[in-house]
Formats: C-alpha cells, structure tokens, sequence
C-alpha cells in the first residue's frame, strides 16, 4: 500500500497513544485565531491591535471596549443602569422568557442589549449609547428604546452630541409589538435631538439588521461603520430564500452599504477615536 | 364565497339553505318558514364563531382572499373622486404602494396604502403587497405634498413585510422605512392609520406613525408574522398558532396594551361579508377623527403624537 511508502512521517502504531495524562493542553485563551485568514496570533498581540487581524478582519468586541477606545484616558461614566426588561406579553416559546432574561443577565453581567456611558470624546463632554450583541442578539425591547430616549435627554440636557453604537439582529420577538413601537418612540426621540440642533453620529457595527437599522441607526447625521460590518433590512438568509438563488459577494457589507449611499464613511478601528473626535469638533466648534 | 377551515360549519347551513331555497323554486311548495330558520342559523352560527375567534383564526380573516383592499376603500368611500398618483420621482413607480388624493365627504385626504393583487395576475403586479424602498419613498413624497396642501392624510395598511429582496437592500430599504417614520413624526397635518388587514412589522410602521392609530376587527399587527415568528423561535413552521397566542398581535390586545388607538367593527364574518357595510363603517370613523384632530393645532397635534410613542414600551426602573 501507497501509505506504507509515503515517507519520514509515517506513525509506527496507529492511533493517539499518547495518555490523556500526559496531554499537553493550549491554555484557554492564549492564542487567536482569524476567522477570515486563519491566521493564528497570540491573543495578547491580537488585543493590542484593539482585536483587529493583520488582515484587516474587525472581530467583533463588547460595549466596554468601545467605551475604553473613545473616551479620553479611558474615562467615563455608565448612566442608566437600572432598567431591565419586563415580560409584559408573559412571553414563551420553547422557554420563558422572564427565564431567558434571567439566564442570558447572568451569563452577559449586562443587564440589557444597551449600555450607556458619558464621558469626554477630544475634550467634548459626549453620550455614547452601544448595543450588546450578546445580550439577545442585541435585540430591541422596551429598555433599548428607553435607554436611548434617556440618551436623547442626557445629549439635550448637557448640550452634547449623541453616538449610537448599533450591532443587533433588531426588534426583540419576545416583547411583539412594545419592541416595534421602539422603532416610532426612537425616531421621535432623535426629532427632538435634531430640533435642539445636537449632532447624532450612528455607527453600524457587525451586525445591524432589522428594526434596528429600520430605525435609530439609519438616521444619523453622519452614518459610519467599521470594514467588512454586516448592515442591512432583511438577514442574508432571508433575503438567499426569497431570491432563490446565491448573494453576491459583498452583498450588505459596510462597503457596499458605502457604495449605495447610505453610510458616509467606513472608518478602521484604530482610526475611530481620532475620527469621531475630529467629527465631533466640527459640529461643535 | 370562499369559507376558512374554522367557518366549515356554516358551510353546512349555508348548504341547506341553498337547497331549500331550490327545493322551493323547483317545486313550488312555501319553504319561507324553513330558509328563513335556516338564515337564523347561519346568522347564528357565525356570531358564534366570530365571537370566539383565536388569535390565528383573525389572521386567516385578515388574509381572506376577498377581503377588500386599499384601492376597493379608497374608490367606495370617495365615491370615485380619487386621482392616483405615481412614482417615487428617484427610481421608479412602485405598485405594491399606492396613493393620491381624494374627497370624503367633502374634503381633499391624501391616501396611502399598500395594495394586494386581486388575482393570481395583479398579485404578481403588486408584489404581494411588499413594498420597496422606492414604495415607502413614493408614500413620503405623497405626505410631504399633503402637508404642503394642508390636508390630512389617512394611510391604509395591509402588507405582509416590506419586501427582502436584493434591489430593496441596494435601494436603502432600512433607510426608507426610518426616514418615514421619522418624517411622520413632523408632519404638520393630521395623519389616521388603519390597518386593513395584515400590518407586518417594519413595512407596516414605515406608513404607520400617526395621532391615530386604528385596526379593524379582524386584522393583525406585530413585530413579525406567526409564521416567521414561529419558525426562529420553535425553529418550526408548525408552532404558528401558538406563536399568534404568544405576540398578542389582534386588535384587542393590541389595544389593551395601549398600543393603538381605536378597533373598526368589522360585519358580522369579516369586512369580506359586507364590503358596502365596512365602507361605510370605516368611511364614519376617519371622519369622525378628522374632526376632533383638525380642531387641535398643528403644534399640540405633533407633541401628542411624539408623546404617544414616546411613553410606549414597558420596562423595570429598579432605581
């Protein structure tokens, strides 16, 4: 057999002989590996690049690590940290969802798909509002839309401008039509921000479907996104299985979202605090 | 007339009222005591089963192929006084959203709705009532042209989604729907919306912003239909009456929860039943409304329509 011939590699008995004992395990969590170019780097290198590849591949990171890029020195305040979800419809599916809201707060230590921090952006006193996409898939329920209501009233109040950070598949199912309604109480809450002559940046970030992009975060002043973020109405899945056919490439990307007209520009991660602030000052000088 | 699954038993009377009503004509013999006790029972039966309808039930009515459509309202209650105008002046001329202006009783309204085809044919036509961007684009020029003239605006809605497909994604589909119902927040004239008949999620909201908000009877209006609903959350299409139970989307809950602001009483069996009937109902309540809204200033009309929204949403302040 071909095998037996094949060379300096082959095993001299078959099979992993090696004890389980004398395994020897990667830590957790040490290396990194790109989904995009499959490169393998250290996880410690790969923070220090704000965890984006050599390739260019935008990973997608929490709310806090938002925070910690775009606020001077790292400094900010989170506000409205009391508000969690209702179960006002006494929703179930396969699972309650009071009890999903219980198991996903515990295993996210957020309390809901948004968090809201103030703080300096380039010395400009700023309210940042950024979704969590793994708080539900960063659905919006009642307390998305309040938080960001309440953002709306901070930016007024203080005579600052607002950012909203959006990765979300969209409405929360579990809350029907109160999370619908988000949609309408958001837009209104953006009017009085826009009548009070305060600048509103959108960033879409990977993912922003539905509701969402149906809503708050299509109607910044300026809309901006990272490389390579998904944006769009419909999921892809859903719009492959009302085509019937295969999506383009690059179908609902940030750049071909770009190339439609829909987002001012695309901004590198490591860029983003230099850019925003650079936004900012210009609205506000 | 077409009966659902549920209306089965009034087939059956209906059956032997048809049989009567021929045995009479063939034979000459007085079954008026008969049909008409059969009429009662047909009367009978359907109250019974209206007044019990589930939530699924409701959406198999706002779906029933007879039902009547925007254009079928906006004829009969203008009595044919009706311009239709067209097209979005950017891209094209979309036919699953239509609009113009016409005169109820009176007075110039600028309608606006999705339309459903009537047949195989004009479904096709009208894309199954989907809209895209270029319809929800179409919609807000016909409101800006509204309130330019200074007249109210009644948009009937009756869509099963704003339309997924590529071109809606290149066109800003998201971006035609937020700016709508952003735009709707400052219109200056009174707006009434009333669902007809299926109100899905965003293609429903991105006409549906208004100081009124009404559904008839037999109507649905939610996040995402029953079906979708069913399919992500049981990962099955078969949960569809569970998932209509679940997101309370008839027009009582709807209304309970205070999300709209009015039911539309449909004829006894569904506004298909009766359509001259649920003309007329309707064709009183938006003028009823238009009555009251035109009386409030422009200012304290858009306040009251931001404030609505605005106190939407229930949530826990553990603060």
């Amino acid at each position: 057999m071909a095998e037996e011939n094949s060379g300096w590699f082959n095993r001299s008995e078959k099979g992993i002989i090696t004890e389980t004992k004398d395994k020897k395990e990667v830590k957790e969590g040490l290396w990194y590996k790109c989904p995009e170019c499959k490169k393998i780097v250290p996880t410690a290198d790969h923070e220090n690049n704000l965890n984006v590849c050599q390739c260019g591949y935008h990973e997608r990171i929490p709310s806090v690590k938002y925070f910690e890029i775009l606020f001077d020195n790292h400094q900010y305040k989170e506000i409205d940290t009391h508000l969690t979800s209702a179960d006002p419809l006494n929703f179930k599916d396969t699972k309650k969802y009071s009890e999903r809201l219980t198991a996903v707060m515990k295993k996210t230590k957020l309390k809901d798909a948004l968090t809201t921090a103030v703080g300096k952006i380039g010395n400009y006193e700023t309210v940042v509002a950024s979704m969590n996409f793994e708080f539900i898939g960063g659905s919006m329920g009642a307390v998305v839309g309040e938080k960001i209501a309440r953002a709306v009233d901070y930016a007024i109040k203080q005579r600052c401008p607002l950012i909203i950070i959006s990765k979300s598949g969209g409405a929360r199912m579990m809350e029907a039509a109160f999370s619908l309604m988000q949609m309408a109480k958001t837009s209104a809450k953006l009017m009085q921000l826009s009548q009070a002559k305060l600048p509103y940046i959108s960033l879409l970030l990977d993912p922003t479907t539905g509701g969402t992009t149906a809503s708050f975060a299509m109607l910044g002043d300026v809309n901006i996104s990272e490389p390579g973020a998904l944006i769009g109405f419909a999921g892809p899945r859903v719009v492959r299985e009302t085509i019937g056919r295969d999506l383009p490439d690059g179908f609902q990307t940030a750049e071909f979202v770009l190339e439609h007209g829909f987002l001012d520009y695309i901004v590198e991660r490591k860029n983003l605090k230099e850019t925003i602030s650079q936004q900012i000052r210009m609205f506000m000088e | 007339m077409i009966l659902l699954d549920f209306e089965e038993p009034i087939g059956v009377l209906q059956d032997q009222l048809h049989k009567a009503l021929e045995i009479g004509e063939k034979t000459g013999v007085d079954m008026s005591a008969a049909t008409s006790e059969l009429e009662k029972k047909v009367t009978d039966k359907r109250l019974e089963i209206y007044s019990n309808l589930t939530a699924w039930q409701r959406v198999q009515v706002s779906r029933h192929p007879d039902r009547p459509y925007t254009l079928e309202y906006i004829e009969t209650m203008t009595d044919g006084d009706f311009i239709e105008l067209h097209g979005d002046r950017g891209v094209k001329d979309d036919k699953a959203m239509i609009g113009g202006f016409g005169t109820l009783d009176g007075q110039t309204v600028m309608f606006i709705g999705q339309q459903k085809g009537i047949n195989t044919k004009l479904r096709q036509y009208r894309n199954f009532g989907m809209a895209n961007p270029e319809g929800y684009r179409k919609a807000l020029r016909l409101m800006k042209l509204a309130e330019k003239f200074n007249k109210p605006i009644v948009t009937l809605i009756d869509t099963p989604g704003a339309f997924p497909g590529i071109e809606a994604e290149e066109r800003g589909q998201a971006e035609a729907i937020a700016r709508n119902i952003y735009e709707m927040f400052g219109l200056k004239v009174p707006v009434i919306c009333v669902i007809i008949g299926e109100g899905a999620s965003g293609g429903a909201i991105g006409i549906g912003v208004g100081d009124r908000v009404l559904m008839l009877e037999n109507t649905w209006y939610s996040v995402i239909s029953p079906e979708s609903c069913s399919s992500i959350l049981w990962r099955s299409w078969e949960q569809k009456q569970v998932a209509a139970e679940a997101l309370k989307l008839t027009a009582k809950d709807m209304f309970d929860n205070k999300l709209i602001d009015g039911i539309v009483p449909e004829p006894l069996g569904g506004a298909h039943v009766d359509k001259p009937e649920m003309f007329k109902i309707l064709k009183k309540e938006i003028l009823s409304h238009l009555d009251i809204l035109k009386k409030i200033s422009p200012e304290e009309r858009i306040k009251t329509r931001m404030e609505k929204y605005i106190n939407m949403g229930v949530f826990i302040d553990n603060e």
